[in-house]
């Protein structure tokens, strides 16, 4: 079915599925021709107070539990449904901020967070045992469920199901998380669906905007610099510009890691030096007051960062009695703070031989997210660029256009995404700390590419990515950003107090396209037939030239990953319980863009998946 | 008897009221524009006191929208908190700090729920000629108002009007009459 329904899809919709926000884009395929695109912004009609139905561009990402008592009958009534009993978007934020052990945020943060079950019902994280939790699949899954039912109650005639849909996730995603937001997005009805990358969709909204301009701003041989700083997390992307026959093309040749760090820290960040200079003071800030604390100082930052004339903006602590003006706390934000906190601490200037303090991704232990232990995000731009220095090595027309001793990726035109940038001083400062870097190495400053729209580039990207895979367009190249490997423990007798050996098969080399098979490693693993089997699975962004059946005996502790362990059940069928089958583990990339894996018997026809997902159903 | 000083609801309804008759009845209109500008009317229209059953009935105007809007204001820039407080209590500084959050929040409130564009695109204090027929609902002549159209004179206020009106849409039978509820923190 999906082959002639996909003919018929008259709308592709981009989703932008934020860590903070969501936002729904479409082009209309049938009026769009070549770069003549017809492209819109879905408003998403929410509850931003009881009863009251708004219908803003962006849908923020939270939801919101509550009490059976807590509101009156009909007060969560959508235009399309009087049936939930749970809130999504502005109003979840707002009552959520009083009532925080109700509210469920960043879950996709918690998606792609390998030290938890994802399917298991665990947000709030810190709720009451009353409290029916969900899990950070449902809370994806409902944030889409209300794109969908948005969609459906603006276009009757044009079902949602019917529709081409590209979901974004970050670049920095691993498998597990892939699929998982893949699986959330088919139970929410997305029958065509596709993942694309979200610093990729950013291009692809700059490529749209440009009208075709972009062929003239950007060169074969340009290594284009994505930097998306969202509102929970940053994520980087390098695209090389080639020309093959006298046309541009776009590889996207490297991926950033995973690093929790956004907008809102930032803010936060802020909020938190006010409460500390109140609390000096003698005032107590409550865990109430910081929202409206961390509400005021995004204001008053945005002021200080647009105006270098204003050195010091008024913050006011709205009380929550009726008395405004006698009961609310007074302070102000002042540019030394915001420069201390904000620039120094979040955009602090870095050699490109810095790196992030401590590891972005915690131990498997930890209870809450693991955000990023160093908030620089210039040093962590600064470690990406570094580890990518080979990164075009093996590209065509990429050979000697890195000078000998560069000791990173030298880009030569950025653009940056998130509302993060909205901040022209930011945004200097970003590209300042890299062109320091270029012209330490003598290489030519890294210009801007300019008029991104820096809230919904993502959703537009993905809209109109849906659209130019139809082949009306260019479309950037890459596929898998890693290669992955899993291990195989080396028969060696034990010894004490030492962890024996491992070597690190390869699977799936870097850059598989969607759709596309690898080969199948001649190393063969017995398994016992209805018993679970772990493995441990490594993922690498940097070992290009890996094949399937490379076998690595020993590497750079920064050249591969360790990613979740994976799993795998043989069933029993029509063999004995405890049987040893010998079986090869065989990838493959589907159309929509996640990694699978299969172990296939070495004799019989039977493919059993293997999960990445290792955590769900396991007894921690 | 009518009050001699309308309410501000009864002048919205006299004035949407007259604007239609304005456009429907000319003989109407040329006694509102006599009346507009001081003079007294012609002879024969005055002697009809008996015609005075025709006005049109004053309506009453629904207070849905006027407690949907002061909702959004309390909730977005705790307008009612702000206007009930005793402010004369208080230092300048202070009023000041609040007043600016209740700015940003009516502000926030009037650009989510209205677009409103001037009446007159020219910049106030520059001159400018009202033709005969002006429309008098949106244009407010002041000071020496004697003579007939073409008049000149110059703009004091640029005067707004809301273009779109975009409230937000109500479920079910939510009481609007709560424009903030009582919190308690349990």
């Amino acid at each position: 079915m999906s082959e002639s329904s996909m003919n018929e899809a008259r709308f592709s919709i981009g989703i932008d599925l934020g860590t903070t926000h969501c936002a729904l884009s479409w082009v209309d395929i049938g009026s769009s021709d070549g770069e003549q695109v017809v492209l819109g912004v879905l408003p998403i009609p929410q509850l931003t107070a009881p009863a009251s139905v708004e219908a803003p561009g962006l849908l923020p990402s939270f939801i919101y539990l509550p009490h059976p008592s807590e509101l009156a009958p009909g007060e969560l009534g959508l235009p399309w449904t009087a049936e939930q009993d749970y809130a999504v978007g502005e109003m979840a934020r707002s009552r959520g901020a009083a009532t925080p052990i109700r509210l469920v945020s960043s879950a996709k943060s918690w998606l792609c967070h390998a030290g938890v079950d994802r399917r298991a019902a665990i947000l709030p994280n810190d709720a009451p045992p009353e409290v029916a939790r969900v899990s950070p699949l449902e809370a994806s899954r409902r944030y889409l469920a209300h794109l969908r039912a948005a969609w459906d109650h603006a276009h009757p005639e044009a079902p949602f199901v019917e529709q081409q849909v590209v979901v974004t996730i970050p670049a920095s995603f691993d498998p597990a998380a892939r699929e998982l937001t893949a699986e959330a997005a088919k139970s929410a009805g997305c029958e065509q669906m596709i993942l694309l990358e979200e610093p990729q969709a950013a291009l692809y909204s700059w490529i749209h905007k440009s009208a075709g301009g972009w062929r003239k701003q950007v060169h074969p041989g340009e290594i284009i610099l994505v930097v998306d700083v969202g509102g929970g997390t940053s994520d980087f992307s390098l695209i090389a510009v080639l020309e093959r026959g006298g046309v541009l093309e776009l590889h996207r040749v490297a991926v950033g890691e995973h690093i929790l760090l956004g907008g809102d820290n930032m803010d936060l960040a802020l909020a938190f030096s006010v409460a500390s200079k109140l609390g000096s003071q003698g005032i107590k800030v409550e865990p109430w007051q910081l929202r409206a604390l961390t509400h005021s100082c995004r204001s008053a930052k945005e002021t200080l960062l647009n105006d270098p004339a204003v050195n010091e903006v008024p913050l006011l602590i709205a009380s929550r009695g009726a008395r405004l003006i006698g009961g609310s706390v007074r302070s102000e934000l002042t540019r030394a703070e915001l420069t201390t906190t904000l620039l120094d601490g979040f955009f602090p200037p870095a050699a490109i031989a810095d790196r992030p303090q401590g590891r972005g991704r915690g131990a498997l232990t930890q209870l809450g997210l693991p955000y990023a232990q160093d908030a620089a995000v210039t040093r962590h731009l600064a470690a990406f660029l570094a580890r990518q220095v080979a990164a075009t090595a093996d590209l065509e027309g990429f050979s000697g256009a890195l000078p000998d001793g560069a000791s990173f990726l030298h880009p030569t035109a950025v653009l940056f995404n998130g509302g993060v940038f909205k901040s022209e001083l930011l945004a200097e400062r970003m590209l300042t700390a890299i062109n320091s870097w270029l012209t330490a190495e003598d290489a030519p400053a890294a210009r801007r590419l300019e008029g991104a729209d820096l809230d919904l580039a993502v959703a537009r990207g993905g809209a109109y990515y849906g659209y130019v895979r139809r082949g009306q367009g260019v479309r950037i190249r890459g596929g898998t950003a890693r290669s992955y490997y899993v291990a195989i423990e080396s028969v060696m007798p034990a010894v004490p107090g030492m962890q024996p050996p491992v070597q690190a098969l390869c699977l799936a080399p870097f850059g598989m396209e969607e759709g596309s098979d690898a080969a199948l490693p001649a190393q063969e693993f017995g398994l016992v037939v209805g018993e679970q089997v772990r493995f441990r699975f490594f993922g690498s962004s940097v070992r290009r030239q890996d094949q399937v059946g490379t076998l690595l005996d020993d590497w750079q502790p920064d050249e591969l990953q360790e990613l979740d362990e994976i799993q795998t059940t043989l069933p029993s069928e029509g063999r004995a319980a405890g049987e040893v089958v010998r079986v090869r583990l065989h990838a493959r990339v589907t159309e929509a863009g996640t990694l699978e894996l299969e172990a296939l018997p070495h004799d019989g026809p039977e493919r059993w998946k293997v999960e990445f997902d290792a955590r769900g159903g396991a007894a921690d | 008897m009518e009050p001699d000083h309308p309410s501000f609801f009864s002048r919205i309804a006299i004035a949407c009221g007259s604007f239609l008759r304005i456009l429907g009845n000319a003989d109407f209109a040329g006694r509102v524009r006599a009346l507009r500008c001081g003079t007294q009317p012609g002879a024969a229209p005055e002697v009809e006191p008996a015609s005075k059953p025709s006005a049109p009935p004053l309506r009453e105007a629904a207070p849905d929208g006027a407690l949907q809007l002061l909702g959004l204001l309390q909730r977005e820039a705790r307008f009612i908190d702000f206007i009930q407080e005793d402010v004369a209590a208080y230092p300048d500084a202070d009023v000041g700090a609040a007043a600016r959050l209740v700015h940003e929040g009516c502000r926030k409130v009037l650009s989510e729920n209205f677009s409103i564009a001037p009446i007159r695109e020219e910049t106030e204090g520059s001159t400018l000629t009202l033709a005969e027929g002006f429309d008098a609902a949106a244009i407010r002549i002041t000071g020496n108002v004697v003579g007939q159209p073409p008049f000149r004179g110059s703009i004091t206020h640029r005067g707004w009007r809301v273009v779109e009106t975009r409230l937000p849409k109500l479920a079910g039978s939510h009481d609007l009459r709560i424009v903030a509820p009582a919190e308690v923190e349990l």
